[in-house]
């Protein structure tokens, strides 16, 4: 341990809540995308599922809003180190999308992708089993465009540069292909428990 | 739609995953708020203009603050990396580096990070910053200059009066500064504006500009869009938002 002289830092709170190197940034929600925000109405927006599938499908905006709501209400972490606790997201399971097009024996990772071009890769179990979202509101009121709005994936057991932010679609594929950030040196999973913010750790 | 699939500028090494001891060798202040903190990295792998470090500070009861900044210094530093830390009100990190921190205390850093926001110093660059973000293309401006570089390079860069411009004495011909708040006798006060972007990108080199802009999330969206307004392609348009 290499002890900085004179520093003490935050009073510490217990907060089981909080993945190793991370702070609770309260109220803040910093945005930290790297492209230009993009001009999105909900009549433009689509959402695709494709790749190893058998029955690749698109939704647009009332087509994905008639799939059952589902809601989370929880925590979120940011690479960059701040954690957002008790967040409410509203929209629909991705496992709702999922089982319209039926992800084949072989699927096994995924790369998201954005509107905008950006895209993020992630084992499909990342995905299944009611632990990823496609939302649109954010504590009860339409997302907003800096923070993906009309609509962003979610996946807040990861890091949170794999919820891609104005998402267009999800392919499935039989290997790991590196996303946007993952090429510029980010890890391939992202899992904030075990501290994977970049490649090698 | 448009297109943002802009790929890094570089390739990013497997060294930065590697903590190292830094050791602060010189404090200079830049502004009432802002210090550059100088720091020796014996092992420093070399960075790119632009790029930023982890950093983090160690309590004696084990508990740890890290922080991602942007590198001020040029590459060519021989082992030594500069910081421009704003003192943030109640931050752990920069409250520690602006109240406490002395020349011989030793920090940890890894990096450099992320190949995305780098300039290698080959294309035209039009660099946007304000306030603190300035940093990162303070590193492009001096390395413009320290390599001698004919490449065109504009910088526009924001702040809230003459005595908040970080780097004031340092900055040339190549820099616009604009003032929100108080300026000097003769000029104008405001926000930035098209007419500010407007005349760079109509004297664009042929090959057209990479634009690089740093600042807070509110400035990022109001230059981003003045560019876009202007003409600039969204996929030649990198953003680094302070969070």
């Amino acid at each position: 341990m290499n002890v900085t002289r004179g520093f003490t830092g935050r009073p510490r709170v217990h907060n089981p809540g909080l993945p190793p190197g991370q702070y609770d940034a309260r109220d803040d929600w910093p945005v930290l995308s790297a492209e230009v925000t993009p001009d999105l109405a909900p009549a433009d927006w689509s959402f695709r599922v494709d790749g190893l599938v058998e029955r690749p499908h698109t939704w647009d905006w009332d087509a994905a809003h008639a799939l059952p709501a589902s809601a989370y209400e929880g925590d979120i972490h940011c690479v960059t180190g701040w954690s957002k606790f008790g967040v409410r997201f509203g929209g629909v399971s991705l496992d709702a999308f999922l089982n319209v097009v039926r992800p084949r024996e072989s699927a096994t990772h995924a790369l998201a992708y954005s509107h905008t071009g950006y895209t993020t890769n992630l084992p499909l179990a990342d995905l299944t089993g009611g632990r990823a979202w496609i939302v649109w509101e954010y504590d009860g009121a339409p997302l907003p465009p800096e923070h993906g709005g009309p609509a962003r994936l979610v996946v807040p057991h990861l890091y949170f540069w794999k919820s891609a932010k104005w998402i267009a679609g999800v392919t499935l594929l039989d290997h790991d292909e590196p996303g946007f950030w993952e090429r510029n040196g980010y890890h391939a999973r992202g899992n904030p428990w075990e501290e994977q913010r970049y490649s090698g750790d | 739609m448009t297109r943002f699939a802009v790929p890094g500028r570089i390739a990013v090494s497997e060294q930065a995953a590697v903590w190292q001891t830094a050791t602060l060798t010189e404090i200079r202040r830049e502004t009432p708020r802002a210090a550059t903190f100088r720091l020796a990295v014996p092992g420093w792998a070399g960075h790119l203009p632009g790029q930023h470090l982890m950093l983090r500070l160690t309590a004696p009861d084990g508990y740890v603050a890290q922080r991602h900044y942007s590198i001020a210094s040029a590459p060519d530093d021989s082992g030594h990396i500069e910081l421009t830390l704003d003192q943030v009100p109640d931050g752990e990190v920069s409250g520690w580096f602006h109240t406490v921190a002395r020349p011989g205390d030793t920090v940890e850093v890894r990096g450099p990070l992320s190949g995305f926001f780098a300039w290698p110093g080959d294309r035209p660059a039009l660099l946007l910053g304000a306030g603190s973000g300035v940093v990162p293309l303070m590193s492009m401006v001096r390395h413009h200059r320290a390599r001698g570089l004919t490449v065109p390079l504009r910088m526009l860069v924001s702040a809230r009066s003459p005595e908040e411009l970080i780097y004031a004495a340092e900055l040339g011909a190549e820099t616009t500064p604009v003032f929100t708040r108080s300026a000097p006798p003769g000029v104008a006060v405001g926000r930035m504006t098209a007419a500010h972007v407007a005349p760079i990108l109509a004297e664009q080199p042929a090959t057209g500009w990479e634009a690089y802009v740093c600042g807070s999330n509110g400035f990022a969206e109001h230059a981003s869009r003045l560019l876009v307004a202007a003409g600039q392609p969204v996929e030649r348009i990198r953003i680094e938002r302070f969070g």
